[in-house]
């Protein structure tokens, strides 16, 4: 199979170049995401809201072609309330999670969307499924997706701990995201995050100018001072005979 | 029934005036000149159990079952029409599949009832076919527990406690209901349900009958199985006993 160069897309797609997160704590989970869409170094959307609800208690992450997640996010919430309407239950976060993986699996020569799937369900409470670009289907405890997320896996192997509650885990969601926006290019914006539990989805917003702070190495260094600068090499030019 | 024919009773897409589709009574008419199936639903399990009458001497032992494995967890047994048992069953089957393709998981018993009675109802519709001689009942252990469920020629399907069709339905009927059902194991289901397909078979009119009975509870590990031959044995040894102690 023709291998697909996901770097070089359709000239002027809409593209989210983005930094997306979730992660699941005792009773819920906490799903977030920049808010940066661009085509090409443009900035189509800097208020983007890449958190996109599927049902009640199932969000998606989308990265990706913005086109391509959306439409693939808009077939499973239809599915979801097939699902719910003929079966009477809400559905599992796993059941959604298998339709999206499906679709992106049997599609995979088309489409370029990256998805984490997310939520609440009765039967194994919180979980989240990581959907990464060939369409396989992978439960972790915690995802990172999109362009920003390869700069901040060493932070969250480093950071993560299993038994956090609702507070830590808003917290590891909000800094992992703010320190992806600063070194990646293609996300920025704001934070956008949601919290997913049995009693409801709270949405919790952080404006471009409240973004956690880090080492940002504003100081331009001068050379060390006290020490002798060694000379510089004497260059003689070459003798022609 | 009262009028009979009348030109009427051809096609299974004509009413009768009086609001009837006559060819979906006849379907009736072909389970109730079939053995009898039961099916219990108990508090950790399901029971099938069916009088499998043996027309001929002649036939293997334990031939042409009437117990059938939908999925791993979903089992049926039928009444009526033997073949039309197995056309069902083999839509069953489709269905299970598709939705564990689907949506990666197993289905549940209400669901695949749902599909099955409109299945089932499409052939009530059309003069090209003849609706199912066959009642079937559904039995299985999913995310939500036991469930049970039985579905009628007409397509129509409810849950039930404790179900029997066929025959011998209005004795097991009032036998299910002296039982207490949501205590029972499905280890003491199996001894009762043998006892009441013994019951319910008229040794003087009928031929030879086989017993047959699966279940499903936490011996199995959840899944549809034949029940094991030492409790098959014990099952079928307590219901001759109380076969010959009721007659005293």
């Amino acid at each position: 199979m023709e291998r697909i160069d996901y770097q070089q897309l359709k000239a002027g797609e809409v593209n989210l170049g983005t930094s997306i997160m979730a992660v699941q704590f005792s009773n819920g989970v906490v799903i977030g995401a920049d808010s940066r869409t661009t085509t090409g170094s443009y900035i189509a959307n800097r208020v983007t809201d890449k958190l996109t609800h599927v049902h009640d208690r199932v969000y998606c992450c989308r990265s990706g072609s913005a086109a391509d997640t959306q439409a693939v996010a808009d077939m499973v919430t239809y599915y979801m309330q097939l699902y719910s309407q003929s079966t009477g239950t809400p559905p599992p976060v796993h059941t959604a999670a298998s339709v999206f993986q499906k679709i992106c699996y049997e599609n995979k020569d088309q489409l370029s969307a990256g998805i984490i799937v997310a939520g609440w369900d009765k039967e194994v409470g919180p979980s989240v499924y990581n959907i990464p670009l060939g369409g396989g289907l992978f439960r972790q405890p915690w995802a990172i997706g999109g362009s920003g997320s390869t700069y901040v896996y060493g932070y969250c192997d480093a950071t993560y701990q299993e038994g956090w509650g609702r507070d830590e885990t808003v917290n590891f969601v909000k800094n992992t995201l703010a320190l992806a926006m600063s070194r990646d290019g293609s996300s920025g914006g704001v934070i956008r995050m949601c919290v997913i539990t049995e009693e409801g989805v709270e949405r919790l917003f952080v404006p471009g100018n409240e973004l956690p702070k880090f080492w940002q190495g504003t100081e331009v260094l001068a050379a060390p001072k006290g020490k002798a600068v060694p000379p510089e090499p004497q260059v003689v030019p070459m003798a022609v005979e | 029934m009262t009028s009979i024919g009348t030109g009427y009773d051809l096609s299974a897409s004509t009413y009768s005036p009086d609001g009837r589709i006559f060819q979906v009574e006849y379907a009736n008419k072909a389970v109730e000149n079939s053995g009898t199936a039961i099916g219990l639903k108990v508090k950790d399990g399901i029971v099938l159990a069916v009088e499998k009458l043996v027309h001929s001497k002649l036939l293997v032992p334990g031939a042409n079952r009437r117990i059938q494995t939908v999925d791993r967890h979903i089992g049926m047994a039928t009444a009526g029409l033997p073949a039309d048992g197995r056309t069902v069953a083999s839509r069953a089957r489709d269905e299970a599949a598709s939705f564990r393709d689907f949506y990666r998981s197993p289905p549940t018993l209400a669901t695949i009832a749902d599909r099955l009675g409109h299945f089932v109802q499409m052939y009530t519709l059309y003069s090209s076919v003849r609706p199912f001689g066959l009642s079937t009942i559904l039995g299985a252990v999913d995310k939500d527990g036991p469930a049970l469920y039985v579905i009628e020629p007409s397509g129509v399907f409810f849950g039930y406690h404790g179900a029997a069709v066929g025959k011998g339905r209005q004795l097991a009927k009032t036998e299910l209901e002296k039982l207490k059902l949501s205590e029972l194991t499905a280890r003491e289901a199996v001894i009762e349900a043998a006892r009441i397909i013994y019951l319910v078979h008229e040794d003087a009119k009928e031929k030879e009958f086989e017993l047959e009975m699966s279940w499903i509870g936490p011996e199995t590990n959840g899944q549809h199985v034949a029940v094991p031959k030492d409790l098959f044995d014990e099952a079928e040894t307590k219901a001759r006993e109380a076969l010959a102690s009721g007659f005293e």
